[in-house]
């Protein structure tokens, strides 16, 4: 056995069943090793940084560490990417990276990077590994980093004499034993009690999810707490999908993209329970501000997001999924309940009033976007898998789109361009049952279009819909708000013919030119298990923020 | 506000780069930092001098232990520990000033370790404030060169 040997059998070990990569000559042996072997299934993309997004998407949905593995140097490089994207949004990943013979580095040879310097600050931690012998405690502590505590990427560099090198001895450890890394799991008991008795006293309570609570996998537990406790919810971006979009007491996402009335409601609450959020500048203009006249309570896993951006009344740092097991094993009085009605009586009024703004669209020249979003909810299967890229498509999905028990995808974080498509690989893998469907304005589909080739090399079913008005839409947007409609390096003039590049990848083509065309066109999209790419053509002048 | 972290990692390579990148890339303020061994060769310590507001402090803290190859963290005050600098510094002396020059060292508590016909070199082990002092009233004549070890800290044996 060998040190490529002994990795493939950690992943074994790990219950690894697909992992996404790219060769080179410096990780090789890890793939002749993984190619003996014939358990895990390696999917080749067609550039590094979709590699870290498949496994992204895959670990969203299996709920399990996403496994990518690229070579040296640029394919190092090229990963960096996909991991800060994982990073910013808190996904587990264990990511191998082919490095240099030991004896090399640092000399500058061919194809080395100094890669776990380059991701020190996108990284929960990285290993540059010395000695084969160490591979079974480093798999198993990269493993357990990545889906504890706070999740988050981990990097692996691998010498290529290293992946060579004799292992006389596989011992894959037990357990892992860090004196470094002990994460909080349980709640304390104290702070649980006081958020308890703070929530007794509160009329005009407010829970706001963030992306924490899919990660703890406690959308069981959150939704039973808003229901016995009558506490209605806003969601930030990636807390989207905790709540069904229409669930009487979910009143949306809030943020400078989000709903009117959702920030209203925040506002005006008496008791704000941030649950997996950390309060960042898209969800929370003035964290200052909210916190006025309210008891704030702020749950999360992270100790240092409590406090990061506002100062909580009540820390709670645990599980979300086990601290909201003991607050939902205390009974609500009927008497608060019945208190809170006219609360929820009177944010149910704002999300009645506060209707959208609706920029005039002639629907006879392009399609409104927010009503073929709609309507694609209503033709989606229940369970159906929504990956939304970066840009306009992004907040029109955000805004307009119908979660029941599916899940809407996106990189909420770092606001990669490009993520859907990879990202809507890897989800498909993992639930191969289910309906996945990548949503992308032009500029982002040709930032990763080329993964269509992977799609059909995998022979993964993923539906495409392309937004496609010509333009960096949503720069498009900020240069119309901020520089009173000059427009600087935002034209995609030279956009392929997308019904050539679906032809291309042998692909059915579908084209929504204007509005009248979505009822007939949609369910032909839709209709058949297989990959579709979809044009729809927007109006460049159209606002996501009206 | 200033503050000491007394930091203890993991004696392996790259750690210091770790730390260090930390405080860059959240903006927080290094005043100094020292690292060496401790009576645990497994184990190093990092004595960090940073300052800034009550939510930076708490922030570098929490970012502190967040860090992987971090096993603990200790914060205080200067008022709560024994701090010391060591500072070497080479002056230029004539026949004039020579005497002015070792009586201040004298007064101070400082040696002079090496000398030459128109250099000496004074070592002074104290607390920040005092190894300013000393530059301070040595200002006057003409300092050539200085090397400064930066902060360590103890917290009081009679501190828990």
């Amino acid at each position: 056995m060998n040190g490529a040997d002994a990795i493939v059998r950690c992943l074994e070990l790990e219950g690894v069943e697909i992992l996404f990569g790219y060769q080179g000559a410096a990780i090789a042996p890890f793939y002749r090793a993984l190619g003996e072997s014939g358990h895990i299934r390696p999917v080749l993309v067609r550039t590094e940084s979709s590699a870290a997004h498949c496994a992204s998407g895959y670990a969203r949905i299996r709920e399990k560490v996403g496994v990518c593995v690229v070579t040296s140097g640029p394919g190092a490089t090229n990963l960096i990417t996909g991991i800060a994207t994982a990073y910013a949004d808190s996904i587990p990943l264990v990511c191998f990276t082919g490095q240099v013979q030991s004896d090399m580095i640092g000399s500058d040879v061919f194809q080395e990077a100094d890669i776990t310097g380059a991701v020190e600050s996108f990284v929960k931690y990285s290993y540059l590994v010395r000695d084969a012998a160490d591979l079974p405690r480093i798999c198993k502590e990269a493993f357990y980093i990545a889906a504890s505590g706070r999740k988050g990427p981990v990097l692996i560099d691998v010498p290529s004499d290293v992946l060579e090198q004799e292992v006389r001895r596989f011992n894959y450890p037990e357990a892992v034993n860090m004196r470094t890394y002990k994460p909080t799991v349980e709640g304390n008991m104290v702070q649980i009690k006081k958020v308890v008795g703070e929530l007794a006293k509160a009329s005009r309570p407010i829970i706001c999810v963030g992306g924490g609570v899919h990660l703890a996998d406690a959308v069981p537990q959150i939704r039973a707490f808003v229901r016995d406790n009558q506490v209605p919810v806003v969601s930030t971006m990636m807390g989207i999908g905790v709540m069904p979009s229409e669930d009487p007491m979910y009143f949306g996402m809030v943020g400078n993209n989000g709903r009117v009335y959702a920030n209203r409601a925040l506002n005006e609450s008496d008791l704000l329970l941030m649950v997996g959020a950390r309060v960042a500048d898209r969800a929370v203009n003035r964290p200052d501000l909210i916190t006025e006249g309210k008891v704030l309570i702020h749950i999360d896993v992270d100790p240092a997001e409590i406090g990061k951006n506002v100062g909580p009344t009540i820390p709670l740092v645990g599980d979300i999924r086990h601290i909201f097991e003991k607050i939902n094993a205390y009974e609500t009085e009927a008497d608060l309940i019945h208190a809170r009605k006219d609360w929820i009586a009177t944010l149910t009024s704002y999300r009645e009033r506060m209707t959208d703004r609706i920029p005039a669209i002639d629907e006879m020249q392009y399609t409104d976007p927010r009503r073929f979003i709609r309507r694609l909810s209503e033709l989606l299967p229940e369970d159906a898998i929504y990956v939304a890229d970066v840009g306009q498509n992004q907040i029109w999905s955000c805004t307009h789109y119908i979660v029941r028990n599916g899940r809407f995808l996106t990189s909420g974080g770092m606001g990669t361009m490009g993520y859907s498509i990879p990202a809507a690989i890897g989800a498909k893998m993992a639930a191969p049952d289910r309906t996945v469907i990548a949503v992308m304005g032009d500029g982002a589909f040709q930032m990763s279009m080329m993964e269509l080739a992977t799609m059909r090399q995998a022979g993964v079913p993923v539906k495409l819909v392309v937004m496609k008005n010509g333009t960096l839409g949503m720069v498009r947007e900020y240069q119309h708000y901020h520089y009173h409609d000059v427009f600087d390096m935002v034209e995609l003039k030279g956009d392929p013919a997308l019904s050539k590049i679906a032809e291309a990848y042998d692909m059915p083509f579908y084209h929504i030119e204007t509005g009248d065309q979505i009822d007939a066109c949609l369910p032909l999209f839709l209709e058949k298990e297989e990959s579709a790419l979809l044009q729809v053509d927007v109006d460049p002048n159209d606002l996501a923020k009206f | 506000m200033k503050r000491i972290y007394s930091v203890l990692v993991e004696n392996r390579a790259g750690v210091l780069s770790k730390v260090a990148g930390l405080f860059s890339r959240r903006n927080f303020n290094i005043d100094s930092l020292v690292v060496g061994e401790t009576n645990d060769r497994e184990v190093s310590c990092m004595t960090i001098v940073s300052s800034g507001d009550a939510r930076t402090i708490e922030q570098i803290e929490k970012q502190l232990n967040k860090k992987l190859d971090v096993i603990k963290v200790k914060t205080f005050n200067e008022g709560a520990s024994i701090t010391r600098e060591l500072l070497l510094m080479k002056v230029k002396y004539n026949r004039e000033n020579r005497r002015d020059i070792m009586e201040n060292c004298d007064i101070m508590g400082a040696k002079i370790v090496d000398m030459s016909r128109n250099l000496m070199m004074i070592q002074f082990c104290d607390t920040p404030e005092r190894v300013n002092l000393l530059i301070e009233m040595l200002r006057t004549v003409s300092i050539v060169e200085i090397a400064r070890t930066g902060c360590v800290a103890l917290t009081k044996c009679g501190e828990t």
